[in-house]
C-alpha cells in the first residue's frame, strides 16, 4: 500500500467520489446531530459506554473465559484464533466438514479484516455478502470505503450499472428495466439474495457485542439480511474480535442507545438479533464462535493506546472527519478507514509499512472525531502518541528530525530565537514585505497558498523599542501569587 | 469591569512574535486600554506544540520546562492563540509525565490553569464583552478547532465581536469545520490540506465578507494564503486586531 498522503492525492482527483462522499457524510452528520441532541444525558451515556468497555478490557481474560463457559454450556463450540491465518483455517475446516460449496455472510468487519472471503474463494467456496452495501462492493470488485456504508463512494447511477453488469454472472440477474430509483435497486438486490438465503446451509457472521454473563452474541443491522443468515442455515460460524466482549447483559442497554444514534442517526436500528448457543428445532443447530486476537492483545498492552479497543465501529468519527471526507476510505489501506483506522491500523499491524507509518499523520488534529465518539476514544491524543512512536522508530535519522532538532535548539533559549529572528526580519526587509508565490523548500505549502514575508520588526523588537520610547511603560512592580510585590525581572524589558 | 484590572503576562507565541507581531501588539494595546498592566517576560520562546504534534516529544519537553520557568510566577497569562493555549493546557503535563518528571508535570498543570486565550480572559476574567472597539466592515468569523474543541471557548469571541461598533458580522457556513492547517499536516498532507482550505475559502467568499477573523494566525495564514492566491480581496485579521481597532487607530 502507498502512504496515505500519496493515496489521498489520487483520491482527491476523483471528483465524482468527492461529491458522493461530501453529500453522504453531510446528510448523516445532520441526522446524527439531531438524534444525539434529543438525549439529555448524552455525555453521561458516553461515559457509561466507555466504562463498560473499559471494565471488559481491563479484565479481559476473566470475561473471555466467562464468555467461553457460557457459550459452551449453551451448546456452542468456541475456537480461539491468534491471527488471521488461524481464524481462516478454523472457518474453512468447518465449512469443508459440512461439504458446503457456498456460505452466506452477515456484514462483518472482523471477517474483512482477516480477508476470509478471499481465502474461501481460493478454496473454491463462494462467500456471498448479503448486506446491500457489501453486495454492491462485492459485485463491483471494489473495496469497502466506510465501516457502515461500504459503498458510500458510489451513487445510485453507478449502483444500477454494477447490478446490470454483474448480478447475472453470480445468480439471479437484475431486471432488464432496472432504474436507479432506490426502491427498484433494493428490490433487485432482494430477489437476487433471496435465492442464496434459501439455498445456503452455512452462514458466517461477526458480532457487535458478545455478552460474557449470558453467552449471548448480538448483531445490530438495518436491513434484516443478517437475521436471514442467522436463522435459516443449519450451521452458523461467528468470527468475533476479543474486544467485543461486554461484561453483562445490562451493558447492552447502554450500547444500544449509543450505537444506532451514532452510526445511522436513528433512535433505534430496525433489527437487533441475539443468539445464545443452540436451540432445538429453532435456528442453526451447529454454532461455532471464533474468538479472534489478530494484534488486539498487543494493543491492550499499551496503556494509552488500549482505549482504541473500546471502538464499537459506529463510524461517527468517519462521518465528521474532514480528512476522510476528502481523501475517501481507500486511502487508509485497510477495512478500518477514517480517524479510527488512522489509530487502529498502526496499532494492530505496527508501523513498519509505508501506509501504517503515514496513518498517524493523516489528521489535522481538529478533534471532531473525539467529540463524536460515543465511547470517548481520545483519537487526537492517540494520533500524537503514535506519531511519537513513528519518530522514535526512525531513530532521528530523517532530514525532518534534523531540522526539528535544530528548531528545538533555537527555541531552547530566547537569545538564540532573537538571533534567528534578526536574520528573518532582515530577509523580510530585503523582500520589501511582498507576498511570496514560491519559496525554495516550501513547495508543498506554496502550490496553492501564498506565503507572507517575515515582518520588518518582530513583536519583541517592537516591545523593546516601545519601552525605550515610552518611559511610562518601564518595568514596575509585579504582583506575586502570595500578594507581595517584587521588581519586574530584568528580562521583561 | 468586575474586579480591579490585573497584571497580565503576555505569551506572544513564537509564531506571532516572529511572523504576525500585529496580533500580540493589538493584544497589548487592548489590555492596556482596559486598564491592565501588561508585562512581556522576555525568556519566553515556544510552547512546543509543533514538536509535540509532529511526534518529537523529546524535543518538546525542555520547552515545557522553559514555559513553566517563565510563567509560573504570574496569576494571569494571556496568549493571542487558541492553539498554543490548547497545547499548554492539554499537552504540557502529559509531556512531563512521559519524560518521567512528576514535579515538572505538577508545575506545568498548575501553570496551565492560569493561561488563557484572549477571548476567555476578556469575558471570564475581566468580565467584559464590549471592549469599546470600532470596526466598520463586513466581517465573518472562523472558530478555530483548538479554541472550539480543546478550550471550549464557545461563543465568547462572537460575543466580543457582536459588541464592536459599526461591524457587519455575517455567519460563516460550515464554520466549525477544520480549515485544514493542522501544523505540519499542511505540508505533510498538502493536497488534502489545500482541499480543505479551498472549501473554507469558498465559504468565506460566499458570505461576501471583506474581512475574515479568527483567534489563531496559523489557521489564518493558511486560509489567507489560499484567499490571497485566489486574489479574492478578502483580508484576514486576528481577533485581537479587530478588538483593538478604534476610530482614531483603525485596524
Ligand atoms: S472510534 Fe468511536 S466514533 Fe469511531 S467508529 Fe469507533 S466508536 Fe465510533
Amino acid at each position: 500500500m502507498p502512504s496515505f498522503q500519496r493515496a489521498a492525492k489520487e483520491a482527491l482527483a476523483n471528483t465524482q467520489q468527492r461529491r458522493n462522499l461530501a453529500h453522504a457524510t453531510a446528510t448523516i452528520r445532520a441526522k446524527r446531530a439531531a438524534v444525539v441532541g434529543e438525549v439529555d444525558r448524552w455525555e453521561e451515556l458516553r461515559v457509561a459506554g466507555a466504562d463498560a468497555k473499559d471494565e471488559a478490557l481491563h479484565h479481559l481474560p476473566h470475561y473471555l473465559e466467562q464468555l467461553e463457559t457460557n457459550l459452551t454450556a449453551r451448546g456452542a463450540t468456541v475456537h480461539w484464533a491468534r491471527d488471521a491465518d488461524e481464524a481462516n483455517r478454523i472457518v474453512l475446516d468447518i465449512v469443508r466438514a459440512k461439504e458446503a460449496q457456498e456460505v452466506v455472510k452477515v456484514k462483518s468487519m472482523a471477517t474483512q479484516e482477516i480477508e476470509l472471503n478471499e481465502r474461501l474463494e481460493e478454496a473454491g467456496i463462494h462467500a456471498w455478502e448479503t448486506d446491500l452495501a457489501e453486495l454492491i462492493v462485492q459485485l463491483g470488485h471494489d473495496r469497502p470505503s466506510h465501516i457502515l456504508v461500504p459503498a458510500i463512494h458510489r451513487n445510485r447511477a453507478e449502483i444500477r450499472e454494477i447490478f446490470r453488469r454483474e448480478m447475472g454472472s453470480v445468480g439471479r440477474p437484475a431486471p432488464e428495466d432496472l432504474t436507479d430509483e432506490p426502491a427498484r435497486l433494493a428490490e433487485a438486490a432482494r430477489l437476487h439474495l433471496r435465492e442464496k438465503f434459501l439455498r445456503a446451509r452455512v452462514a458466517v457472521s461477526g458480532a457487535n457485542f458478545a455478552i460474557a454473563d449470558t453467552g449471548t452474541l448480538v448483531v445490530v443491522e438495518s436491513e434484516g439480511n443478517g437475521r436471514m443468515c442467522l436463522t435459516l442455515p443449519e450451521t452458523l460460524i461467528s468470527v468475533v474480535g476479543i474486544e467485543k466482549v461486554l461484561p453483562s447483559f445490562e451493558d447492552l442497554g447502554t450500547m444500544l442507545q449509543l450505537l444506532p444514534r451514532s452510526s445511522t442517526g436513528e433512535r433505534m436500528n430496525p433489527y437487533t438479533s441475539m443468539w445464545t448457543g443452540v436451540h432445538d428445532g429453532d435456528g442453526p443447530q451447529e454454532v461455532h464462535v471464533v474468538l479472534l486476537d489478530n494484534g488486539r492483545s498487543h494493543v491492550l498492552a499499551d496503556e494509552l493506546g488500549r482505549q482504541a479497543l473500546r471502538c464499537i465501529r459506529c463510524s461517527a468519527c468517519l462521518n465528521v472527519c474532514p480528512v476522510y471526507e476528502r481523501a475517501g476510505g481507500h486511502a487508509y489501506g485497510s477495512v478500518y478507514p477514517g480517524p479510527i483506522g488512522a489509530i487502529l491500523n498502526p496499532q494492530l499491524r505496527g508501523t513498519g509499512s509505508e501506509v501504517d507509518k503515514s496513518l498517524p499523520y493523516a489528521s489535522s488534529l481538529c478533534g471532531a472525531c473525539f467529540e463524536a465518539c460515543p465511547v470517548r476514544i481520545d483519537i487526537p491524543t492517540l494520533l500524537v502518541h503514535l506519531r511519537t512512536q513513528v519518530v522514535d522508530e526512525a531513530s532521528g535519522r530523517s532530514p525532518e528530525a534534523t531540522s526539528m532538532r535544530a528548531a528545538a535548539w533555537m527555541f531552547g533559549d530566547h537569545r538564540r530565537l532573537e538571533a534567528a529572528q534578526r536574520a528573518a526580519t532582515l530577509g523580510g526587509r530585503l523582500l520589501g514585505g511582498r507576498t511570496l508565490r514560491s519559496v525554495p523548500g516550501l513547495g508543498a505549502w506554496t502550490q496553492a497558498r501564498d506565503v507572507p514575508t517575515p515582518p520588518r520588526e518582530t513583536f519583541r523588537q517592537w516591545w523593546a523599542r516601545r519601552r525605550q520610547d515610552d518611559p511610562g511603560g518601564a518595568p514596575g512592580p509585579v504582583r506575586q501569587q502570595d500578594g507581595t510585590s517584587t521588581t519586574t525581572p530584568e528580562e521583561e524589558t | 469591569m468586575t474586579t480591579p484590572a490585573p497584571t497580565v503576562a503576555l505569551f506572544a507565541t513564537c509564531f506571532n512574535d516572529t511572523m504576525w507581531p500585529e496580533a500580540p501588539q493589538a493584544t497589548v494595546m487592548l489590555l492596556e486600554r482596559l486598564g491592565c498592566r501588561v508585562v512581556f517576560p522576555r525568556e519566553q520562546t515556544c510552547c512546543g506544540q509543533m514538536f509535540t504534534n509532529t511526534g518529537y516529544a523529546d524535543e518538546a519537553t525542555p520547552l515545557v520546562r522553559r514555559f513553566v520557568d517563565t510563567f509560573e510566577r504570574y496569576d494571569h497569562v494571556v496568549a493571542p492563540s487558541g492553539s498554543c493555549v490548547g497545547s499548554v493546557r492539554e499537552q504540557h503535563g502529559m509531556l512531563a509525565r512521559r519524560a518521567g518528571d512528576a514535579g515538572l508535570a505538577e508545575a506545568a498543570e498548575r501553570t496551565a490553569t492560569k493561561v488563557r486565550e484572549l477571548s476567555e480572559f476578556l469575558v471570564d476574567v475581566l468580565g467584559v464583552t464590549d471592549v469599546g472597539a470600532y470596526f466598520p466592515h463586513r466581517t465573518t468569523y472562523h472558530p478555530t478547532c483548538h479554541s472550539l474543541r480543546m478550550l471550549h471557548v464557545g461563543d465568547k469571541p462572537l460575543q466580543l465581536l457582536r459588541a464592536v461598533r459599526g461591524i457587519d458580522l455575517v455567519e460563516l457556513p460550515a464554520a466549525s469545520e477544520c480549515c485544514g492547517f493542522g501544523g505540519t499536516f499542511a505540508v505533510k498532507n498538502a493536497d488534502t490540506s489545500i482541499a480543505m482550505g479551498s472549501d473554507k475559502a469558498r465559504h468565506v467568499r460566499e458570505t461576501g465578507a471583506e474581512v475574515l477573523v479568527a483567534g489563531d494566525n496559523s489557521c489564518l495564514a493558511h486560509i489567507g494564503g489560499v484567499l490571497g492566491r485566489q486574489r479574492s480581496g478578502v483580508r484576514t485579521l486576528h481577533l485581537a486586531q479587530v478588538l483593538a481597532s478604534t476610530e482614531e487607530d483603525p485596524a
